[in-house]
């Protein structure tokens, strides 16, 4: 009984202590009573002082609850003091003065699971009076999850103080949610009402579980405009999580998509180019994906403190690298190799291989860490259940302007132009004085310098070891298979659509049957349109 | 008659042959059967074991050859069909382990932990011989003939074909390690107790697999030997040389890529079968689009286009793998990726083709 009465008693005593808007002003909050109480008293008895310390608001009342949950809270011999000990230093609870030596004879104060729901969420509430709005935006959130009807009163007192918009709004939800129970008819419709805008599964679970029928076949909401209101609520809230079920995918599909582009425009050139399929290109991704995390190793030893820019250097640098190792290959075996393209395919497997083991013996078989900058962490949340992750809208954009760069290079540049002269017709434009194998080593440069940039570009998102590589070629030949020989066009097509299609299968069908999916379609779609989806038209004669 | 035998081959390499029958099917498995431990012409067990399983490698490294040195048809997935084959046969071997499991259920020991209550469909049957040496030839062998159907039929080529095979091989992979295909997951098949009631533990039964192997190599060269030397062979050299000059002539290239596509699978389909009961396990890995790419060298070391070649190839490169993998395990791959370069680069016809030089010279 105790359980009912004193969430009134706090309230009482809690208008008592706010009607004076004495609010930022409550100090000792924190009484030695208080503490007792939660130091020796029961389990009930501590709840209900947890209740009382939350309807303080007492931002000091924050590190003795957080302790509490934590385990660091203990309780001094005969009860005098309570201590919180964190990291072998000991505070006294109430004056924060650090007691030393550690006083001997400490005992633990332990709580039991209840203690430590109700402490989630009083903490949640006490974090409401943070001056950060972040800090209170997440503590909103949580109690719109942990739903308390004891913390009613103080939310309605913060929501009146708030200023940001966010806050308000998940402060508003939070406060429906706890009417949901009230007694009063009208105030639960109004509740339902506001819910609507709630995109959180957990409000949808409390909603639907207020028009189910209990054992005996009655509603648990007794209410039939409450339950007609509650309908509609579900409805709007299960049209917006589905909107932004489908934004989400959409989103890891374009993300995917964009990473399947960064491995596979090198590809689409080098192949388009020469017609040869160059099986190491997955090791150039791997070895820019190294070399971003070379630079970020030296940035972290010589200038930690503008480690957060050290991407500018890593992505000219991975491009150089790959590059150079690229123009290696071509230089020292593929122009060997010219007009014999299943040889090539072998050859540059070897030579995958031994990149492989190179940077096994270098770096060792582990993944190594590759940290993001600062800014590069976090998210944008679209709506509530959407955060659209920094790094991968990082990367879809790098990957649009690196497509950007490229087509610019290959329409506006000589180089270009000598490019696609050489893609089109090789003897044509030998004939014309295009230098077709100086073209050929700048253009495996060009291709195998952008998969540096995507390994740079992987490197932010996944991990980075030796196999990084293997896991990606089998898709970039499908995407450029699909899109067609030398389209930069059908590359971005192919590898966006092949992520997107993808990320829509993988919830119906797991991520293995979707990948199978995607192979059996791409092998079907061969069938009608052999070369790509996006082949140039010609009347050039195959061979 | 006579001619018959002399079309395939001229005395010399008839007395290759028996002398290689001779010593794969005689010698070696008496010198490991009835000589005594001690004896120091006994031939080791784990050698025997090992010469069996790269005699399957052979087998395969021969089809490959049939498909690509002869039609010029490079294949990335010919690791697929040799695993089908394993599959079909670890399944038969997996329903003769019996009650004999750890769960001691006539269910295979995985699907008692993946709490299936009855055998899966496909899996009815397994346990009749005739049947799994039926689905060891018709596994690989109906997905060869769907699969090249549609991909010649669409006139796929070069190297766009090969990562076709290639794609196809690594989804295989991907479906083979689910565990609710039905076939083990990662893990696989192991633990084999017995096949057609003798144990595979028995040496005997061991040697018998062994010449059971060499027999059936050197039918599946004489085979291909038939193959590439009748008319059928010629339409195949010529596909691989002037694809589009033997279209005007008024040949129809799918019938004899799709003939010479699937009976290439078949025999890997077969090799794997071998392979499995031998080695003991079967699992997805050997659908990994790298051990499919290996076989291409083994059979590109050998020499393409040669029959006899890629056998070779097969027991050099396999012999160098094991004697790298325990000598020096780091560098392997080194040595790997440098024959890749090398026989590209410098011997495009291979140990043979180099035998050949040296001998004109």
């Amino acid at each position: 009984m105790k359980f009912f009465y004193f969430p009134l008693l706090r309230a009482f005593l809690f208008f008592l202590l706010f009607t004076g808007g004495a609010w930022s002003h409550v100090a000792y909050a924190v009484t030695p009573e208080i503490l007792k109480t939660l130091s020796t008293g029961d389990n009930s008895e501590r709840i209900a002082a947890i209740d009382a310390l939350v309807s303080t608001g007492d931002v000091d009342a924050l590190p003795i609850l957080q302790a509490l949950l934590d385990g660091t809270l203990h309780v001094a011999p005969r009860g005098e003091k309570v201590i919180i000990l964190d990291k072998e230093v000991a505070h006294n609870a109430l004056t924060k003065q650090i007691i030393d030596p550690v006083p001997a004879g400490l005992e633990k104060i332990t709580i039991n699971n209840r203690v430590r729901r109700i402490l989630d969420s009083a903490l949640a509430a006490l974090k409401l009076s943070s001056s950060d709005s972040q800090v209170r935006l997440a503590a909103a959130e949580q109690l719109q999850d942990q739903a308390n009807e004891d913390f009613l009163p103080l939310i309605e007192t913060v929501l009146k103080k708030e200023q940001d918009s966010d806050v308000k709004i998940a402060l508003s939800l939070a406060k429906a949610k706890m009417q949901l129970k009230n007694a009063d008819a009208t105030l639960r419709l109004e509740a339902v009402r506001v819910l609507a805008q709630s995109s959180k599964e957990s409000t949808k679970a409390a909603l639907l579980a207020m028009i189910e029928k209990d054992a005996s076949g009655n509603y648990q909401e007794v209410d039939v405009a409450v339950r007609s209101e509650i309908k509609r609520s579900l409805a709007e809230i299960d049209s917006r999580l589905l909107t932004a079920e489908y934004i989400g995918r959409v989103f890891s599909g374009i993300s995917l998509g964009s990473i399947l582009l960064l491995a596979a425009l090198g590809l689409a050139i080098t192949y388009g180019l020469m017609g040869v399929i160059n099986m190491a290109h997955g090791e150039l991704l791997m070895i820019g994906a190294y070399t971003t995390y070379m630079v970020q190793v030296l940035f972290k030893s010589y200038w930690p403190e503008a480690f957060d820019l050290y991407l500018l250097v890593a992505l000219p640098a991975a491009f150089i690298v790959s590059a150079l190792v690229g123009m290696a290959m071509e230089r020292s075996v593929i122009r060997y190799l010219y007009g014999r393209p299943l040889e090539t395919l072998l050859a540059t497997w070897g030579i995958s291989l031994i990149l492989i083991q190179t940077v096994r013996t270098i770096f060792g078989a582990q993944n190594v860490e590759v940290v993001n900058p600062a800014w590069m962490s976090g998210g944008f949340a679209l709506v509530s259940n959407l955060v659209l992750p920094y790094n991968r809208i990082a990367i879809i954009v790098f990957s649009m302007i690196v497509l950007v760069l490229i087509w610019v290079l290959l329409n506006r540049t000589r180089l270009g132009l000598f490019v696609r002269a050489v893609t089109q017709n090789r003897t044509m434009a030998d004939c014309a004085g295009v230098p077709t194998r100086k073209v050929d080593m700048w253009a495996f440069g060009l291709g195998s310098g952008v998969a540096g940039l995507g390994g740079c570009a992987l490197s932010q998102i996944g991990n980075v070891g030796p196999d990084l590589g293997q896991s990606y070629i089998v898709d970039s030949f499908m995407v450029v298979v699909l899109g067609g020989v030398g389209q930069i066009a059908g590359t971005v097509f192919a590898a966006l659509g092949l992520g997107v299609v993808n990320k829509f299968l993988e919830p119906y069908a797991g991520a293995v049957l979707a990948k199978i999916f995607i192979l059996v379609f791409i092998i079907i779609v061969i069938q009608k349109r052999p070369q790509g989806l996006f082949a140039l038209k010609g009347r050039t004669v195959e061979n | 008659m006579a001619q018959y035998f002399s079309n395939l081959y001229g005395i010399k390499g008839w007395a290759a042959l028996g002398l290689f029958g001779l010593l794969f099917v005689i010698v070696i498995p008496a010198l490991n059967l009835f000589l005594p431990e001690s004896s120091a012409l006994r031939v080791p067990d784990y050698a025997l074991s090992l010469i069996g399983k790269i005699m399957c490698y052979a087998i395969v490294a021969m089809a490959m050859d049939l498909i690509w040195g002869y039609a010029g048809i490079l294949s990335l997935g010919h690791g697929l069909f040799f695993a089908l084959g394993g599959y079909a046969c670890g399944m038969y071997l997996m329903r003769m382990i019996g009650t004999e499991g750890q769960y001691g259920s006539t269910l295979p020991d995985f699907m008692v932990f993946l709490d299936w209550k009855e055998l899966p469909w496909y899996w009815q049957g397994t346990d009749m011989f005739w049947y799994a040496l039926l689905l060891v030839v018709l596994a690989p062998g109906l997905l060869a003939f769907i699969f090249g159907y549609f991909a010649f039929r669409s006139r796929i080529k070069g190297v766009y074909f090969s990562i076709i095979t290639q794609a196809l091989t690594f989804a295989f992979m991907l479906l083979f390690f689910r565990n609710e295909t039905g076939f083990g997951g990662n893990n696989g098949f192991t633990d084999f107790k017995r096949i057609v009631g003798y144990s595979l533990t028995d040496p005997a039964t061991r040697a018998g697999l062994f010449i059971a192997t060499a027999i059936f190599l050197m039918m599946a060269l004489l085979m291909c030997r038939f193959i590439v030397v009748s008319k059928l062979g010629r339409v195949l050299t010529a596909i691989r040389d002037a694809e589009s000059r033997l279209m005007f002539c008024g040949y129809n290239p799918l019938h004899y890529k799709l003939f010479a596509w699937t009976f290439s699978a078949v025999l890997c389909g077969i090799a794997g079968a071998l392979y499995v009961p031998q080695v003991g396990i079967i699992n997805p890995s050997e659908m990994s689009p790298a051990n499919s790419i290996e076989i291409a060298i083994w059979a590109a070391v050998g020499g393409r286009g040669t029959l006899v070649g890629p056998l070779l190839g097969a027991g050099l490169v396999n012999g160098a793998k094991s004697w790298f993998t325990a000598a020096f395990p780091e560098y392997w791959l080194f040595f790997l990726g440098f024959i890749f370069i090398i026989v590209t680069l410098f011997l495009p016809q291979g140990v043979i083709g180099l035998l050949r030089r040296f001998k004109k010279t």
